[in-house]
């Protein structure tokens, strides 16, 4: 039987705030267990929330991003759980009003065309502690740092049809909350995480199958394995006669599965009530407003006109102007340079190269978009070949900020003199007669031959065209 | 509406309320006649009502992003029942 897969996913962005959602604690990550947990945190008797102005503002960025309904009224609800990470016994969500609704994001597929998946809604709420399972004499240690930190829950509708579509409209959306500077998108960090819901259906059957939901996949290829593996472990029970059962499970990177999680089994009853510690949040016109003209040209915005202005590939355009940074970076370089095919080649190549050995963000860059600027204007006007410009860059990226200065103190200005690269190829010609007399006899592969030995001779600064050009010439004299 | 024996233990459950099982029909009427209340109230005719979300006619008050509490871990954890490496031990609990 032929089956369709349908996947709906919930993403979890924590809003890049200085503070929490409800306390003045801070959210750095990375700091000492339980310093960053105060009062309010820890659920101590007779503390109040009080709601983070600058997490509302970007849950309403990213609602106007989407061009989704941020409605003018929003209610906060308890969600009620019992875990011991979450002190207060309930976590402050959205449910029946939220912030962010009936929103949508246009993805490719790789076939080329777009397809469009539906933003349920995005709303906001509290992160939870941390357990650390390790052994405390068979207690269990909880890290209260995180819990109050604000997340966006972003969750789309049942659009999506395979784990290639899920991974494609994650990406996206990891892009645009980092384009929104809402969210750092550090997914090692637990940054950016989602659990996705899946199900499978006999093909052309209207009705949904029984979904699973699997829990806090923080990788994209984690993503589309555990997907993967869902879908293939529900038909297989459902052609071998068996059925679904609806629950939680975890996926285990190691083993590349995913299994049930039946301690969150009974507690699936949330019994959400409006939160009487905090009244009906207002979105004004003028918020809405003071927002949209924060809004940043967005990807899809700035991949087109990469495409009309400068004349990048499809391809191309997509990958630079998936990182915000990266997109800023290129514009510099191209509108600098006037070379865009140039820029984008240099930043995808040798730049990115260097960043991900490095594992650095472009905005640490220790090549400035100036000086890349300079290093392409310097092959444009043959002061130095691509290949000299390559092997200056690690130079470069070691600190040297000064390309000229660099091309003069390393002699590596470009040959372009005439006469002293006639006389280069002539020497070269003298200590290869054998060859050059093939050559002559029709061989004209060793072409090649020649060009390698005369720019070996040159230390590699002989204009390359200039030593084709001549080189022909005096072979064919 | 009435709720079942079942039903009640199931809310005890779920609130972590130790409960006594001679005294669960009587929580059972009481509770049924919450909800029977509920359901006179659902006569009235609420089409022209905003739903309320609180008591108080006032929308929610904002704090500016600042960070303003300071570490006082060492405050809260005296009078935490266990601690240890800066992390509060509580029984063991598995996914």
């Amino acid at each position: 039987m032929a089956w369709e897969t349908v996947i709906g996913l919930e993403i979890h962005a924590q809003l890049a705030t200085k503070s929490k959602i409800f306390s003045g604690a801070s959210t750095a990550y990375g700091a000492e267990p339980n310093t960053q947990a105060c009062a309010v945190d820890l659920a101590l008797p007779g503390v109040l929330p009080v709601l983070n102005k600058e997490a509302v503002r970007m849950a309403v960025k990213f609602g106007l991003a989407l061009d989704a309904i941020v409605p003018s009224r929003s209610v906060f609800a308890r969600k009620n759980y019992f875990y011991p990470d979450l002190p207060q016994g309930y976590q402050i969500s959205q449910f029946d009003l939220p912030i962010v609704a009936n929103g949508h994001l246009d993805i490719t597929l790789e076939n080329g065309d777009t397809k469009r998946i539906g933003v349920t809604r995005a709303h906001l709420e509290q992160d939870a502690g941390k357990s650390l399972h390790e052994d405390f004499h068979g207690l269990t240690g909880i890290d209260l740092n995180r819990a109050g930190t604000p997340l966006l829950e972003i969750v789309s509708e049942p659009d999506i049809r395979n784990a290639k579509e899920a991974v494609a409209y994650m990406k996206k959306i990891h892009a645009l909350v980092q384009y929104l500077h809402i969210c750092d998108g550090n997914m090692a960090e637990g940054s950016f995480r989602c659990d996705a819901n899946v199900s499978v259906r006999p093909l052309g059957q209207e009705e949904f199958g029984t979904r699973t939901e699997i829990k806090n996949l923080n990788s994209f290829r984690f993503v589309e394995r555990a997907i993967n593996y869902e879908v293939e472990r529900q038909i297989d029970l459902l052609e071998s006669g068996g059925e679904v059962v609806q629950e939680t499970r975890l996926f285990d990177s190691d083993k590349g599965e995913t299994r049930s999680m039946r301690s969150k089994e009974e507690a699936n009853d949330y019994r959400y009530f409006p939160c009487p510690d905090l009244l009906p949040v207002e979105i004004t016109e003028e918020l809405l407003n003071e927002v949209r003209e924060t809004l940043p040209e967005l990807p899809d915005a700035k991949r087109q006109r990469f495409i009309s202005e400068f004349g990048l590939s499809e391809k191309d355009a997509s990958e630079i102007s998936a990182n915000r940074d990266i997109a800023e970076y290129f514009e510099q370089v191209a509108t600098g340079s006037g070379e865009a095919k140039m820029a984008a080649n240099w930043i995808m190549g040798d730049l990115s190269a260097h960043l991900n050995k490095e594992d650095m963000a472009i905005s640490n860059c220790p090549v400035s978009a100036q000086t890349l600027t300079v290093l392409i204007q310097r092959i444009t006007d043959k002061t130095i070949s691509g290949k000299i410009a390559k092997d200056i860059f690690p130079d470069l990226w070691a600190g040297e900020a000064d390309v000229d200065a660099l091309i003069e103190s390393k002699g590596l200005k470009q040959i372009t003199d005439t006469g002293a690269i006639e006389a280069m190829i002539a020497e070269v010609l003298a200590q290869n007669p054998s060859q050059v007399e093939e050559f002559r006899a029709g061989k004209e592969k060793l072409m090649g031959f020649f060009v390698g030995q005369v720019m070996k001779a040159s230390k590699g600064k002989a204009n390359p065209g200039q030593v084709n050009e001549i080189l022909r010439k005096l072979l064919k004299a | 509406m009435s709720l079942t024996a079942d039903e009640v233990r199931k809310i005890a459950y779920l609130a972590r309320l130790s409960i006594q099982e001679e005294n669960i029909q009587t929580y059972a009427d009481k509770l049924s006649g919450i909800l029977d209340l509920v359901a006179q109230m659902e006569a009235v005719g609420t089409d022209q009502v905003e739903p309320m979300a609180h008591p108080q006619h006032m929308t929610q008050r904002l704090r500016e992003d600042v960070v303003t509490e300071s570490n006082q871990r060492d405050k809260f954890q005296a009078i935490a029942p266990a601690t240890e490496a800066g992390l509060y031990l509580v029984p063991k609990v598995i996914e």
